[in-house]
């Protein structure tokens, strides 16, 4: 059994990397990250098998591959809570010769990366093909993509979609982060994304949904779930409904937090939200 | 004068088409990805040998380019394989982030390169794709002129670390450089020693420079002849140690004028031995539909065109 309480003070501590990180360089993406910090740390402390040494091949352990690279505070925040590297380093995000860039990449060999993203739309591509890998390398480990729902706008991703489950890719767990909300507002009103259950399972995805995508226990307990429909001959997707900037009162529910920092004032007040508790970088 | 004999027509495309069904037997590690054209790729008997490692994605290039990137973690070796047009501008941003800039070990290998697609038309003809991919940093950009040449890169671009474009393309034609050759990525070949001229050549053009380079001997003309099938990166000390004998050079491609080899060299030159110049390649514009000697003729891709950008650079020496 998962120890909930240790993980929600390492989500409240992410939550304050992540406020931290964007405040500093007044740039970045901390509304997506908030909703997803959840998922993510239950993603790398519960659910996936991970070697300690970070190897780009990734060979007999289950891979992480996120599709919506924008959210990439909470990313470096949790692998570096995770040990990939030292949690001083988030005090470079953004800066110039820092591992830590805009969005995430491998071009500067941080630990924990795998792929490039930011571009939406290619992740799912790219968690086909190495869960296609893993099957040729008989690894029975698991593939994980996380995608932004607006980013299902990108035509690629039905591409994607088409095929995992026209050649049976079941080794591969895709969240949907089902925030709502993209850039210009609110995804039904910029473009409606329809009954994204309804079009997964027409394209023969086994769908299940994370109704409360914020909360620690619901998330274990989907993903877990999620876990056990591998190898069954279906790509699974999780469509995870969470709340944009989950954790700080006044950048819940709204997208005007998507791609803007908090000021010195915002700051001190989020933070206040939630206290310190595993230490600062 | 070396003599080059075509050994028979043969199309390019059938030479990576072998050179991957060779690379099925001596590298377990080598996957091939088709975006349904496996018969127009020549890649049948990799499929037919190798089910599993075989991987039709369906008309889904941009998801193709994507998978190729992924499967590299965990060690396999993608080659996709599609239409150079589908290869490249229709998949730039695929390529640019998850391959490129993610410096992921993928081989794009592109068919129906350039005007000699023939009859398709402009919409499949792409004479841009070199200038594309030489634009991404980290992108080795191959150019093979034969059926033998490109079996022979085929084969090398597999123990070579980093993506790769290999450009080919679709019709039948003179197979001439040596069937056991060694193929050195970033090598260029001389084919003609010659004092008069330089002429540098890539893909289909090669063999029209040859040809050139008779009619130049006949009218006493000496002209060396260098195949780059390298594109990038370039053999920049190939070239400018023949021009330091030649004094002036023409370069023939079949691709744009803007961002092609013509350009590539003439960097090259402009910093280290500026040298009056010529191109042979497409002036900015599309295709269009025909065979692909009329096109060739049209659009001033064969060894007549040669021979008059060599007379005219002569002219500048």
């Amino acid at each position: 059994m998962a120890d909930i309480k240790k993980l929600e003070d390492l989500v409240v501590q992410v939550r304050r990397d992540i406020l931290r990180q964007v405040h500093k360089v007044n740039s970045g993406h901390p509304g997506g990250s908030l909703g997803c910090t959840e998922f993510f740390v239950a993603l790398y402390q519960e659910i996936m098998e991970r070697k300690e040494e970070f190897n780009m091949d990734g060979k007999g352990e289950d891979l992480f591959f996120l599709s919506n690279g924008h959210i990439s505070p909470v990313f470096y925040s949790v692998l570096a809570r995770s040990g990939y590297f030292p949690v001083e380093e988030l005090s470079t995000f953004r800066l110039l010769n820092s591992r830590l860039q805009g969005h995430p990449t491998t071009h500067e060999g941080l630990p924990g990366i795998r792929i490039a993203s930011g571009s939406l739309g290619q992740g799912i591509s790219a968690g086909i093909g190495a869960a296609s890998t893993k099957k040729l390398n008989n690894d029975d480990h698991l593939i994980y993509v996380l995608c932004g729902d607006g980013e299902l706008q990108e035509g690629q991703n039905w591409e994607a979609i088409m095929y995992a489950a026209g050649n049976n890719v079941d080794n591969l767990i895709l969240t949907v982060d089902l925030n709502g909300q993209q850039i210009d507002g609110a995804t039904k009103n910029v473009l409606p994304l329809g009954n994204l259950q309804a079009k997964f399972e027409a394209f023969g995805w086994d769908v299940l949904n994370i109704e409360k995508g914020n909360n620690l226990t619901a998330i274990i307990e989907g993903l877990n779930n999620a876990k056990s429909k591998t190898g069954n001959g279906k790509p699974i997707c999780i469509l995870m409904h969470t709340v944009m900037g989950n954790g700080v009162d006044f950048m819940m529910h709204t997208h005007d937090w998507h791609g803007k920092a908090p000021n010195d004032e915002q700051l001190e007040k989020a933070l206040a939200q939630n206290p310190e508790t595993l230490g600062d970088y | 004068m070396k003599k080059y004999t075509d050994s028979g027509k043969k199309d390019t495309r059938s030479g990576f088409g072998d050179g991957l069904t060779e690379l099925g037997k001596t590298n377990e590690n080598v996957v091939a990805l088709c975006a349904d054209l496996t018969g127009s790729l020549k890649m049948d008997d990799f499929k037919k040998n190798h089910p599993e490692r075989f991987f039709q994605v369906g008309i889904a290039e941009a998801n193709m380019m994507g998978m190729a990137a992924g499967m590299t973690i965990g060690g396999k070796i993608p080659f996709t394989g599609t239409f150079a047009n589908f290869s490249t501008g229709r998949v730039y941003d695929q390529i640019r982030q998850s391959i490129a800039y993610s410096g992921k070990n993928v081989k794009i290998c592109a068919s129906h390169a350039g005007i000699t697609l023939g009859e398709d038309g402009a919409t499949h003809q792409i004479l841009e794709d070199l200038g594309l991919m030489k634009m991404l940093p980290g992108m080795t950009v191959i150019n093979t002129c034969d059926y033998n040449q490109t079996k022979a890169a085929t084969i090398a671009i597999a123990e070579f670390d980093g993506p790769v474009y290999l450009r080919f393309g679709r019709p039948k034609v003179a197979n001439f450089t040596a069937e056991d050759q060694k193929f050195e990525v970033g090598k260029a070949v001389e084919l003609q020693e010659g004092s008069d001229v330089t002429i540098v050549a890539t893909g289909h053009l090669v063999w029209e420079a040859l040809l050139a380079s008779e009619i130049l001997n006949e009218e006493g003309i000496s002209a060396e002849v260098i195949n780059i099938h390298t594109i990038k990166p370039l053999d920049a000390e190939a070239i400018i140690k023949s021009v330091k004998k030649t004094g002036c050079i023409v370069t023939a491609e079949e691709h744009n004028y803007l961002g092609g080899l013509g350009e590539s060299v003439a960097r090259v030159l402009a910093e280290n031995h500026p040298t009056p110049q010529e191109f042979v390649a497409t002036q900015d514009t599309f295709g269009e539909s025909g065979t692909p000697e009329q096109l060739m003729e049209k659009y001033g891709l064969n060894a007549d065109a040669i021979v008059k950008q060599v007379k005219k650079v002569l002219g500048r020496k």
